[in-house]
């Protein structure tokens, strides 16, 4: 960029596609909008076989056996359940790099505006990236809650449903799962309707569609998943 | 009338690259006679282009695909936003795509008598055959123009004109011409061809031995002053309407790179021909910096009316049609709404005279839509003029779907400009002068739609063709900064920004030009005539020289200063506002944008002298007394007769 | 009217900035928002103070040049409408006013409310064209356009390079004067042969010079005085995406 003359070439394209697209913005986008639908999908089965919760103990923890033993014998014990969360892990992983390097190039040096009055995109940027920070915090804990029982007191190897019940039974095992599922409702109701538009299928016609959509696949979402710590706070599971 | 004391009477001048022959033939002819550059030669030829509007950035362009060194220069962040811009009706050329009886011969045709018998035939009839390129052109680059449902090029029909040959792109066909001529510079910009100097003014003209070798430019931003070398300088700096302070004009237009490079001897050719558009949006105040435009294509459905009764203040919607006067509609029956600009122009400041404006201070006339909105339906005139709508209604804060819009001329094009040849070379060698910069092929008047196609015909086709007839004999001696011919440019322009400085006067740079601006708009606006002239001539030198005593330039010339940029522009307004008013004083004719309140016919129509005027009135810098050249002009294939739209 | 400004003023591009805050009497509401800066201005210079520096040239909202960010909003608070058509009748006696320069980090301030904008000239150097030498073009209506993709083009190409897309974002992301030239091009038959070349320079050069990326917040398309929706950045994900794919 230069003030008075400018003579320079800009710089043609000419590295191979994974490089070119982890270099550029689109293409780190294109990668989180990916990796995200990829959690999604997760999540979506994930949210349905919580919902399993209200069908009874035995229900459910067969169900989480049921997992464990998904493919055999062609998969080993828990063959199933390794490969999705080696998925999953290259997932949050590659969404978490994407998200911090974006958000670097966005604030670093970004000159603001000195008027204090916050611009309406502001907002969707800073719950973006918030809800993102209070994510990654939640499933951190939430592993070492319910899969390692690291950090849950009644905690029972083999008892899912147990567990799960002791979680909700304690008021911050609550506030830290509502709290999350909030940021979660939040993340996917910009994220779904952005997914779109970073993979190219955004219209004028179709975001007539994609925007009620994403609100209500967040909001089924976050329904479905926090109908689990109120049904304990209920007395509905127990 | 030979002297009358305000200058001297020089030599004939005439064009010698001027071919003969059967006139569709003359621009092949001279073309194959223009001698050639060999390719390998042309990377060792540099040419400097001031100016990146239509004409500038499409010559800069084409040079560089030729393999021509091209420096390109504007006054703007950017060369995109050069004043072409704003253009908004369209681009006329004769395709016959409506089958509606166009030809070149019918557009040469139009322009000669549109420009009231004041053009060269030759030029007019190569601007006519080129119009057909242009527009091929500019939809290879991606000029989105009009289309209809097949697919295929929309028209439309434009001031002054009875076939539909004018393309457009909505209200923005300037803007999409231009867009394409800029990407096509950017293209080269980036292939290394050209070397882009944004923010940059030209300041003086460098000559050596002769030939324009280079120019002096300013950087605006550091201020530093800067010289450029090159084997040929091509001015497209755009017209001087801003001269009259409020116009149509972007704020920055100026004629300081064309003034100078008149004072270093290049002649400026019919100074006073002004044109001034029927349709721009009425002055609201004191404050008003600049006039809009509103394109003359509203002519095609709005019906131009005032009331009767002088002195009417009812509101448009309380007239009754019986006491309305469709003035147009009635004094030129066959062309109606659609006379051509100096002739509505003219119309409604009678209208005006006689006290039947509208609007404050009674400077307006109303232009109607009610009868489109009736005929084709609201959505119908909203697709075809939507964006106008809103423009005016952002601007005045009324509806036009509603109250008729207000609408007052101001000036807006100016015809005349430096002298060139038929290769578009001025009489120094090695300067060529394009766009509107140069007094181009529209005579005393220009038809709506005719200065893009000028712009682009000059850039794109024409220049790049005749150049290199110049440059065969190049390259020139190389020169450096101490040669003394460049230091003399130089010191010229530090000298003079220093004065500009040094003044520390008590009046502001913006007083001057609106002051200069009211006399202009007075004595040599619509209506010229020997005693305004004179006054004018007097009063602009008092001004000028109040202007040296008292004008105030804050701040230092070694930094982004825009206040001494605009000074600069102002002085030179001053001294070519004078040579404007001894050339309409000289021309005792009525003719095209011209009009002398003496040469009349009964009705009050334009009068030409043919016997007496039938010239171009091409000035030389002569310091005291400007020296006029004449071309006598020869009309062979167009028999000059009294322009009738009646 | 009299209105209260707070203005940014800062000398260059090395130096640090400030508001200043300015009062301006007798406002006339039929002014636009250029010519009250036009009548502080001359105050200003009588007074023997520095004139505030902005950018401007039509007046008439087509250029692009004139950039001002009012009250935290690039062109103010009207839509669809630039600086300079913006008229003081939509204030109101004693308002005050804030103004600043586009803050971007790939616009540097020049001078108080200037700013560098050649990162644009420089994205559309890199493949905002279409390569047809002069002379070589087929006859105009040798290709027909769809209506459609006319007016996909159309919509796109009237975008005036202000640069207000990137100040109201809040990446100080330029995606959508990229998109609204990449579709443009891209709409038209014409711009086939360069589609995928253009969308990945393009992009590219973008990156370079500085701009953020795009989290589709939607700011860039309020503030654009010319309506290019932001639809486009979706089409030109979705072109970028395709000449990545088509390259592999
Ligand atoms: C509002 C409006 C609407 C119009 N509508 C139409 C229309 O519908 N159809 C039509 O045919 N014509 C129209 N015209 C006329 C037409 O737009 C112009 O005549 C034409 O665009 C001029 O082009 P140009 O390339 O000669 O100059 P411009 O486009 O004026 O370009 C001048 C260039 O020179 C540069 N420059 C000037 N001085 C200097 C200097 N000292 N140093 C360095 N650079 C300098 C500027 O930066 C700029 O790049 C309209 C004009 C106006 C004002
Ligand atoms: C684990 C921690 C997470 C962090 C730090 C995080 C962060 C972010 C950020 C900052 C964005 C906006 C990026 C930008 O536009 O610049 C984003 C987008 C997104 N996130 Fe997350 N996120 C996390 C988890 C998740 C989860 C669990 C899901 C899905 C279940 C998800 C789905 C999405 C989607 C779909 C997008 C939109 C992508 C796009 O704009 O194309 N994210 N994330
Ligand atoms: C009320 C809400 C939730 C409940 C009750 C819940 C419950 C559970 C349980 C019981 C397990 C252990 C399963 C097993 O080991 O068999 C688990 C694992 C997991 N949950 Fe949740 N979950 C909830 C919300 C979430 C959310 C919002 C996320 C992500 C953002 C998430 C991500 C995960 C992950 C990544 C695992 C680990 C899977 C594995 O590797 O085994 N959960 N969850
Ligand atoms: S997209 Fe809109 S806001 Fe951005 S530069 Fe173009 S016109 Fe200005
Ligand atoms: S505001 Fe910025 S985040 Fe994207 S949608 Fe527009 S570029
Ligand atoms: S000054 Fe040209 S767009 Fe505002």
């Amino acid at each position: 960029m230069a003030l008075d003359t400018r003579t320079k070439r800009p710089a043609k394209t000419s590295r191979a596609v994974p490089a070119a697209l982890w270099r550029s913005t689109i293409g780190k986008k294109v990668i989180m909008s990916i990796t995200g639908l990829i959690m999604i999908g997760y999540l979506v089965a994930h949210m349905a076989g919580n919902i399993k919760v209200f069908s009874g103990e035995e229900k459910f923890n067969s169900y989480a056996h049921w997992l464990r033993t998904f493919g055999e014998p062609v998969l080993p014990y828990e063959g199933f359940l390794w490969l999705m969360r080696v998925l999953l892990l290259v997932a949050v992983v590659a969404h978490i790099v994407s998200a911090v390097q974006l958000t670097r190039r966005a604030v670093k040096d970004r000159p603001r505006s000195r008027t204090g009055k916050p611009r309406g995109g502001g907002y969707v940027t800073f719950t973006m990236r918030s809800g993102g920070v209070i994510l990654f915090l939640f499933i951190i804990w939430h592993i070492l809650d319910l899969t390692t029982l690291t950090v849950n007191e009644r905690a029972e190897v083999g008892n899912p449903y147990g567990n799960l019940v002791a979680t909700f039974d304690t008021w911050y095992g609550n506030v830290i799962y509502i709290a999350a599922l909030l940021a979660l409702g939040y993340h996917l109701k910009h994220g779904i309707w952005a997914a779109a538009q970073t993979l190219g299928v955004g219209t004028t016609t179709r975001n007539r569609v994609f925007r009620p959509a994403a609100v209500l696949v967040a909001l089924v979402i976050t329904v479905g998943f926090v109908a689990v710590p109120i049904g304990v706070m209920t007395g509905v599971v127990s | 009338m030979t002297d009358i004391g305000e200058y001297v009477l020089g030599e004939p001048v005439v064009d010698q690259k001027a071919p003969d022959g059967p006139i569709a033939e003359r621009w092949s002819r001279r073309r194959f006679e223009a001698k050639l550059v060999n390719p390998a030669n042309k990377r060792k030829l540099s040419v400097i282009v001031v100016g990146t509007g239509l004409a500038g950035g499409s010559a800069a362009a084409t040079l560089g695909e030729l393999g021509y060194r091209v420096k390109s220069f504007c006054y703007q962040d950017s060369p995109r936003r050069a004043h072409s811009i704003a253009a908004q009706g369209g681009i006329n050329a004769a395709k016959n795509y409506r089958n509606d009886g166009d030809s070149v011969h019918r557009l040469f045709y139009d322009t000669v008598k549109g420009g009231d018998f004041r053009a060269r035939e030759s030029n007019v009839h190569r601007l006519a055959e080129v119009s057909v390129e242009i527009i091929d052109q500019c939809v290879a680059q991606g000029v989105p123009f009009a289309r209809e449902y097949g697919g295929l090029l929309d028209t439309r029909s434009f001031g002054g004109a009875q076939v539909s040959r004018t393309f457009y792109a909505r209200g923005q066909t300037g803007q999409q011409l231009l867009l394409g001529a800029y990407q096509a510079l950017e293209r080269q910009i980036a292939a290394g061809t050209i070397e882009m100097h944004d923010r940059h003014e030209m300041l003086e003209l460098i000559v050596v031995d002769g030939r324009a070798r280079g120019i002096v430019a300013r950087d605006l931003v550091s201020g530093e002053i800067f010289t450029e070398y090159a084997d040929a300088v091509v001015l497209a700096s755009g017209g001087y309407g801003n001269v009259f302070f409020l116009s149509t004009n972007a704020k920055g237009c100026n004629v300081t790179a064309t003034w100078r490079a008149h004072r270093k001897g290049a002649l400026f050719a019919n100074p006073c021909y002004t044109q001034i558009h029927p349709t721009c949006i009425p002055v609201s105040g004191d404050h008003q910096s600049k006039l809009t435009l509103m394109s003359e294509s509203l002519r095609n459905d709005g019906r131009v009316w005032v009331p009767k009764e002088a002195g009417d203040s009812r509101a448009p919607g309380d007239i009754p049609e019986a006491e309305r006067d469709y003035y147009l509609e009635r004094i030129y029956p066959a062309f109606g709404n659609l006379v051509p600009r100096d002739i509505a122009s003219r119309a409604a400041k009678n209208v005006c005279d006689e006290g039947r404006g509208v609007g404050p201070g009674g400077l307006g006339v109303y232009l109607d839509f009610s009868d489109a909105i009736d005929r084709l339906g609201r959505a119908a005139v909203e697709a075809k003029y939507g964006n106008l709508f809103e423009m005016y209604e952002r601007i005045t804060g009324e509806n036009p779907y509603e109250t008729p819009m207000r609408i007052y001329p101001a000036v807006h094009y100016t015809m005349g400009g430096l002298w060139v040849d038929y290769d578009l070379q001025s009489n120094l060698p090695g300067l060529f002068v394009i766009g509107e910069a140069n007094f181009s092929d529209h005579g005393a008047n220009r038809l709506g739609a005719s200065a893009l196609m000028q712009g682009l015909a000059d850039g794109y086709f024409v220049l790049p063709n005749t150049i290199g007839d110049y440059l065969a004999a190049g390259p020139f001696e190389t020169l450096t900064d101490a040669h003394p011919e460049v230091r003399k440019a130089r010191e010229s322009v530090t000298d003079r920004i220093e004065r500009l400085l040094a003044v520390n006067g008590d009046r502001t740079v913006d007083s001057f030009h609106r002051e200069l601006g009211h006399i202009m708009w007075e004595y040599c606006g619509m209506e010229r005539s020997d005693e305004g002239l004179r006054k004018a001539i007097g009063l602009i030198r008092d001004l000028r020289e109040e202007f040296w005593r008292r004008v105030k330039v804050p701040g230092t010339g070694a930094q982004f200063n825009q206040s001494l940029e605009r000074a600069g522009r102002v002085a030179d307004f001053f001294e070519l506002a004078e040579l404007m008013c001894v050339d309409a004083l000289h021309r005792t004719e009525s003719c095209g944008g011209h009009f002398r309140a003496e040469s009349q016919t009964d009705d009050g129509e334009a009068k030409r002298d043919d016997e007496a005027f039938s010239y171009v009135a091409a000035w030389e810098y002569g310091g005291e007394l400007p020296v006029l050249h004449r071309e006598e002009l020869n009309f062979e294939y167009v028999k000059p007769t009294q322009r009738s739209y009646k | 009217m009299r209105l209260n400004l707070r203005i940014w003023r800062q000398a260059g591009i090395a130096h640090k900035g400030e508001m200043v805050e300015y009062r301006v009497d007798d406002v006339s509401p039929d002014m636009s928002f250029l010519e009250m800066l036009d009548v502080l201005n001359e105050r200003l210079t009588l007074a023997g103070e520095d004139p505030i520096a902005f950018d401007h040239d039509c007046r008439e909202g087509i250029c692009g040049m004139c950039s001002l960010t009012i009250d935290g909003e690039p062109h103010g608070p009207q839509r669809s409408t630039t600086t300079c058509q913006l008229h003081m009748r939509h204030y109101r006696d004693g308002d005050t006013i804030t103004v600043e320069p586009w803050r971007a980090k790939a616009f540097p301030v020049v001078k108080d409310l200037v700013v560098d904008r050649s990162a644009f000239d420089d994205i559309i150097a890199s493949g905002g064209y279409i390569s047809a030498p002069t002379g070589s073009a087929p006859d105009a209506h040798a290709t027909p356009v769809a209506k459609a993709d006319a007016d996909a083009a159309f919509e796109n190409a009237a975008c005036i390079g202000c640069g207000a897309c990137v100040a109201a974002c809040p990446n100080g992301s330029a995606m959508l004067f990229t998109a609204a030239k990449v579709v443009h091009l891209n709409a038209l038959p014409q711009g086939q042969p360069e589609r995928r070349d253009r969308v990945l320079n393009m992009v590219d050069t973008m990156d370079d010079a500085g701009f953020g990326g795009c989290t589709l917040t939607g700011e860039c398309a309020t503030a654009c005085p010319k309506g290019i929706p932001l639809e486009s950045i979706s089409t030109l994900n979705r072109e970028y995406l395709k000449a990545s794919l088509k390259r592999a």
